[in-house]
């Protein structure tokens, strides 16, 4: 009865996911370990502080990376809760800027790679994971369509507020997002943030255009 | 005879790279398939006879080639022992990929300076690596072989579960892990395709088909070269060539495209 249920299992992996085969009797590799082998393989020792800093871990990313972005409820919880806390709004409350510059935001992929001139500024690369407006086909697919985002929610402020929170911390409604947190991270600034919302709420940007 | 063809190589390159961009709006697929159906169309190629070269001439301080070099199937032996690679090497007791067994045999058979031959590992726009060429000629003589690892012996064990628990870690500015872009069917960035490295498919996909001619670099590339590629776009620091972290991947890559067969090089955008 037992085999049977095993070889019943067995057969419901294969059909069910075509994953790798893992091999079996493999070591544990510990925080440490990983720490250790991230260091020497990044030459962490000879790079100046600000490299240094990209091979350390927050919390965040600590726990995302051990849980493996599946964490469970308590931690999923302790995330959502550091990532809201960390959430700064514009000072003058005011939500939206120019749309323009937001596309051109949303568009542009470079900075923060090595060797990337910092003069040309640094991107937010929306587009590799949204579509967003309907003319621009080079869109990627990791994240949801934002086709029409500000319309279909007639461009309402709690929505606004929402968005905003979603591209300056993805954490904070979604523990252990695909999408970069741009506002805690220091990727964009809460100008250019505002820039990227106005591209997406304002009715006059292509986003919310057929 | 066959430097000044490696030079046409690199010229045919840039007008393959010009003609692809043309193409663009046709079917580029189709055209890098005609072009790796025609190897006389495949810079890469090139870089396998360059490599060839490279391999049986006397060179280094030790005035030595490198025809005795063991890449795990016994000195000499290369048929199919790209297709074997990494696995664990008693004499040095530790886990090697190809790129560095082959930098190991230059090392000792020829005496060549490591450090010198990692720095000058990738080519650029100015300066070829005669690295690449090398494992381009000891790649392709493993077409034609399925992929099929030992991972028997502990090193290589820890090396596949590191590589896999590297997969998942995430970092640095964007929050990216490889798993981020790796680890769901039929997603793309932007337009690019990204495999699931996970399934065996894909991975098979993506591991018989390196190292290849990259048209938008001009350039043959190796599996070294992809990982910094990817680190980079994570903005992570660059990662060291030969490092624990790259073996590690590439074994755990490897493992998981087990039973793939090798067509190299290929052509790649
Ligand atoms: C690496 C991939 C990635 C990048 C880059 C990215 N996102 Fe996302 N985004 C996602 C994913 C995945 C989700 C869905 C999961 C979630 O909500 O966290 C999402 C969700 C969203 C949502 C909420 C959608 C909804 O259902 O209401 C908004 C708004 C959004 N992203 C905007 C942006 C903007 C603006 C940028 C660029 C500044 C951006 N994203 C960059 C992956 C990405
Ligand atoms: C931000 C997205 C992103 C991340 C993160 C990323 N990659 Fe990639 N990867 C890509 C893109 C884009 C390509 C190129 C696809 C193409 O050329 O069409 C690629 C290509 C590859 C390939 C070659 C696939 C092929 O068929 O030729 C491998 C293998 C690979 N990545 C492994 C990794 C590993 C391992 C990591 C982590 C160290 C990683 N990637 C992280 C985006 C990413």
């Amino acid at each position: 009865m037992r085999r049977y249920l095993l070889s019943a299992c067995i057969l419901g992996l294969l059909a069910g996911s075509a994953l790798a085969e893992r091999p079996r009797d493999l070591p544990e590799i510990s925080a440490e370990r990983l720490e250790q082998a991230i260091r020497s393989s990044f030459d962490y020792d000879r790079l100046p502080p600000d490299l240094k800093a990209r091979l350390e871990q927050d919390e965040v990313q600590r726990l995302c990376s051990q849980y493996r972005n599946e964490p469970p409820a308590d931690v999923a919880e302790r995330i959502q809760k550091l990532s809201e806390e960390a959430v700064v709004f514009p000072s003058d409350g005011k939500f939206l800027g120019d749309w323009r510059r937001g596309e051109q935001l949303s568009l542009a992929g470079q900075g923060l790679r090595m060797r990337d001139d910092p003069r040309r500024g640094v991107g937010g690369n929306c587009y590799a994971c949204h579509q967003m407006a309907p003319q621009e086909v080079a869109y990627g697919t990791l994240g949801p369509s934002l086709l029409q985002y500000g319309k279909i929610r007639d461009y309402d402020a709690e929505a606004i507020r929402t968005a905003y929170i979603k591209i300056y911390n993805s954490n904070a409604t979604l523990a252990c997002s695909t999408m970069p947190r741009y506002g805690t991270q220091k990727i964009l600034s809460i100008e250019d943030i505002t820039h990227i919302l106005a591209f997406l709420f304002d009715p006059e940007s292509p986003v919310n255009k057929e | 005879m066959k430097v000044t063809l490696w030079a046409i190589g690199a010229a045919a390159g840039a007008s393959i790279a010009i003609s692809a961009g043309l193409a663009q709006s046709d079917n580029p697929v189709e055209e890098y398939r005609r072009m790796l159906a025609d190897p006389f169309a495949n810079p890469g190629f090139l870089w396998v006879d360059e490599g060839e070269r490279l391999w049986n001439e006397k060179r280094g301080p030790k005035n030595a080639s490198l025809e005795q070099c063991d890449l795990g199937l016994g000195p000499g032996v290369l048929d199919g022992a790209y297709a074997q690679l990494p696995r664990y090497f008693p004499d040095v007791d530790k886990v090697m990929d190809a790129e560095s067994r082959i930098v190991h045999c230059m090392v000792t058979l020829q005496g060549f300076d490591e450090a010198e031959i990692r720095r000058r590992a990738f080519s650029t726009r100015d300066r070829k690596s005669e690295l690449e060429a090398l494992v381009a000629f000891v790649a392709e003589k493993s077409s034609g072989h399925k992929f099929s690892i030992p991972l028997t012996h502990p090193k290589e064990k820890e090396a596949y579960a590191l590589g896999e628990a590297v997969f998942y870690r995430r970092g640095s500015f964007f929050d990216f892990s490889c798993a981020t872009c790796h680890s769901q069917d039929g997603l793309r960035i932007r337009l690019q395709e990204l495999g699931n490295m996970r399934k065996q498919e894909d991975a098979a996909r993506a591991l018989t088909s390196w190292p290849t001619y990259r048209v938008s670099h001009e350039t043959l590339r190796t599996m070294q070269h992809r990982m910094w590629d990817c680190f980079w776009q994570m903005r992570m620091p660059d990662l060291v060539h030969g490092s624990e972290v790259s073996i590690a991947l590439i074994t755990w890559l490897t493992k998981n495209a087990e039973g793939g067969e090798l067509e190299v090089p290929s052509i790649k955008r």
